[in-house]
């Protein structure tokens, strides 16, 4: 193979070989031009010449496979595919933002910081899995961030789409990934579980808050496998001021068994945005690794349980949904709040992974001009607060299903809407405008949800109640 | 260009209109029929009536081994139900049947596509492709990037991985599977006429060249109507049933 053609200034298949910006093992990268393109763009040619790394065509063969299907803000778009004298290459556009990996060399960063990266780059995550791929490399190296703040994915060469052929799998029969952020259940040899990549997230968030990797950087089998058993070192005992809640998501994330990490990444990256709001278990104040009981529990069942996830991508987001569910709590609403619950009380049953938020519209009519307005306003917010609490326990469901939000505006329909965008809500469920007391405060806010909501949105009504 | 891919046909009239209605909305511009055109089902006429004309036009299609035993071939192997249809598809056709038959070939070429009823290792002995060394020996004797073939009834896609090593995968319906020209793929495109996996829909294939896919796809159709005409034709209660149930 000859690379020597490519050099800038030369043209071919309509695009304009710039500078080369990268040549790393397995790849090089080129800036390129295409008339009328209106963004930046790279052009990506394996390295393929004698000697190089087996893995370096299957990973570009895999890449090829899967950015032609994807879309949104959180990948590179992709533009072309093709040959050049027999040299395989793809084009995609070229992201100007800074790297993961320059923050990640600041580390240790406040936690707030840590957990405004990790949210951004949670969503993206959740959107890739929404599309039925798994990255499976995710790495402070392969997150960029736009000029928006929105994270966005790149290099997809270890990456599993559910409905393709595993192509790696075949290739190398033996964990691949980046040493210090392969989950468990990839060094086992396991590539189909969405969760794996949360397991990286929570090595990222362990990383940004302590400046230092959980698991270190082995290169050795033996020295992977060591995760299979062990705990890392909570991240409190490196940085002691470390808030309890994002030890506790960080622990939460880097739990051994997948099914006992957070079921989608919309679940964290819902907590990492509403921090307050995260039940902080055993875990937020963990001070030692696991002791012998809990390793050998792990050992003992690694003999006769076998990780990975029957269910394609989607199909396992459809069993975790977010549910939202809008409450008004006013006196002389039990009989909508009672129907209301009984349809939660089925979604909930339906998928033991689902999230399900409870919020409630704080009334705006509030004059926050007095001087006791203020004082007012807070104690009002924590009435409402307690009032969802209180008809949320009926339902007697474990606290980390739950979340509670008391939402502030002067529009309940827009304030609602913007919420479900912002927090990757797969349903709403809420009350009909029927009954008068939800008139008066909702008006028709019920119909412009359903018009515009992002998500499925269920209306409840009482039976004969008009 | 798409291409549809419709195997094992198996004179199931109802089944071939509802498939070839399903890749014409998909957009399919070439057809290809990789044999058992013939057998088991009781409308072997107006199958050919829709077949033949379509191959007159430039659509592919190959020989099976229920073709092949309607012309006469040897059918004392297959099953008593299969044979009792054979004998009874033999009196059904005249002789333009007969002769549109007689021209199909065992193997054919189209572009980067190889098509073949059984196995491109053997094609006139009917072997079934129902293990990873089968299919390779398959993709081996074939040459070409894309390899169809029909026979077994499931749908499953093989490629080669590594040193003449094939890999097996089992498709999800109507999701679309990029396949480089970089390796061989072996594509099973299920049949359209009889199924055997427990769901009776039809199935067959989109092959998009110009996207570089495959899609497979199960279609439903009316098998009430197609398992009346068994039975109505006196044919064995075992192959109504068959449609009815899917295996």
């Amino acid at each position: 193979m000859d690379l020597t053609k490519l050099h800038p200034g030369s043209e071919f298949d309509g695009f304009r070989v710039g500078e080369k910006i990268h040549e790393g093992g397995m790849a090089v990268l080129y800036r390129v031009e295409r008339e009328g393109a209106d963004f930046p763009m790279l052009m990506k040619v394996p390295r393929l010449e004698f000697g190089s790394h087996p893995g370096c065509y299957v990973g570009f063969e895999v890449e090829r496979m899967i950015l032609g299907t994807l879309s949104g803000p959180h990948v590179p778009r992709f533009v072309a595919r093709g040959s050049f004298e027999d040299i395989p290459y793809l084009v995609m556009e070229y992201i100007e933002g800074r790297l993961l990996h320059e923050y990640s060399d600041l580390a240790p960063l406040p936690a707030d910081e840590a957990a405004r990266l990790v949210a951004a780059l949670a969503t993206a995550v959740h959107d890739l899995h929404r599309q039925e791929v798994i990255h499976l490399d995710i790495k402070p190296a392969n997150v960029l961030y736009r000029q928006d703040g929105r994270a966005v994915l790149v290099d997809f060469g270890l990456a599993r789409h559910g409905h393709f052929p595993d192509l790696v799998e075949e290739e190398f029969h033996k964990p691949v990934g980046t040493s210090g952020y392969i989950s468990p259940e990839q060094v086992m040899g396991y590539r189909d579980d969405p969760r794996s990549d949360l397991f990286a997230l929570g090595v990222i968030l362990y990383q940004l808050c302590t400046g230092r990797l959980p698991f270190g950087k082995p290169a050795t089998l033996s020295g992977f496998r060591r995760r299979l058993l062990l705990d890392p070192l909570p991240p409190r005992c490196w940085v002691p001021d470390l808030p309890e809640w994002m030890q506790e998501i960080i622990l939460h994330c880097l739990e051994v068994e997948a099914e006992k990490r957070y079921a989608t990444a919309a679940q964290l990256a819902f907590d990492l945005t509403h921090p307050d709001h995260v039940p902080l278990t055993e875990r937020a104040t963990r001070h030692k690794r696991a002791g012998l009981p809990t390793i050998f529990r792990r050992w003992w069942r690694s003999l006769r349980t076998q990780p990975g996830n029957k269910a394609v991508p989607t199909s396992h987001l459809a069993q975790a949904p977010n549910i939202l569910v809008a409450l008004y709590t006013g006196v002389g609403q039990e009989k909508i709040l009672r129907a209301i619950l009984e349809v939660v009380r089925r979604a909930a049953a339906a998928d033991a992974n689902c999230r399900i938020i409870f919020v409630t519209m704080l009334e705006p009519d509030i004059s926050t001009e007095q001087d006791t307005g203020h004082e007012l306003l807070n104690s009002l917010y924590t009435r409402r607060l307690v009032e969802l609490h209180h008809w949320a326990a009926g339902l007697q469901l474990p606290a980390h299903r739950l979340r509670f939000h008391v939402l502030e505006g002067t529009n309940a329909a827009t304030v609602l809407l913007e919420y479900a965008r912002q927090n990757n809500v797969d349903q709403i469920i809420m009350g009909a405008r029927g009954s008068s007391g939800l008139r008066r405060i909702l008006g028709s806010v019920s119909s412009r949800v359903v018009a515009e909501a992002p998500c499925t949105v269920t209306v409840v009504r009482v039976p004969g109640s008009e | 260009m798409k291409i549809a891919v419709l195997s094992d046909i198996h004179s199931n009239l109802e089944a071939l209109l509802a498939c070839l209605a399903h890749a014409r909305y998909q957009g399919a511009e070439q057809y290809v029929f990789l044999g058992d055109l013939l057998g088991y089902g009781a409308d072997p006429k107006a199958c050919l009536e829709i077949i033949a004309p379509m191959v007159s036009a430039g659509a592919v299609a190959v020989m099976g081994n229920h073709d092949e035993a309607v012309l006469g071939g040897l059918c004392e192997n297959m099953s008593f139900a299969a044979r009792d249809a054979i004998y009874w598809t033999r009196e059904q056709l005249g002789q333009p049947e007969r002769d549109f038959i007689q021209t199909l070939p065992l193997v054919a070429r189209k572009g980067n596509g190889f098509y073949v009823h059984a196995s491109a290792a053997f094609p006139g002995r009917w072997t079934y492709i129902d293990s990873k060394i089968a299919a390779a020996k398959c993709m081996q004797a074939s040459g070409s990037p894309l390899t169809f073939v029909g026979h077994v009834h499931h749908q499953t896609l093989y490629y080669t991985a590594g040193a003449g090593a094939a890999q097996v995968f089992v498709p999800v319906t109507s999701a679309a599977i990029p396949v480089s020209q970089h390796r061989q793929w072996l594509a099973i495109a299920g049949s359209v006429g009889q199924q055997r996996d427990g769901n009776p829909a039809a199935a067959y294939l989109l092959h998009d060249q110009q996207r570089e896919t495959l899609t497979f796809f199960r279609v439903p159709y009316d098998y009430v109507s197609a398992a009346g005409k068994i039975r109505a034709a006196g044919l064995p209660e075992r192959l109504a049933r068959r449609l009815e149930k899917g295996n």
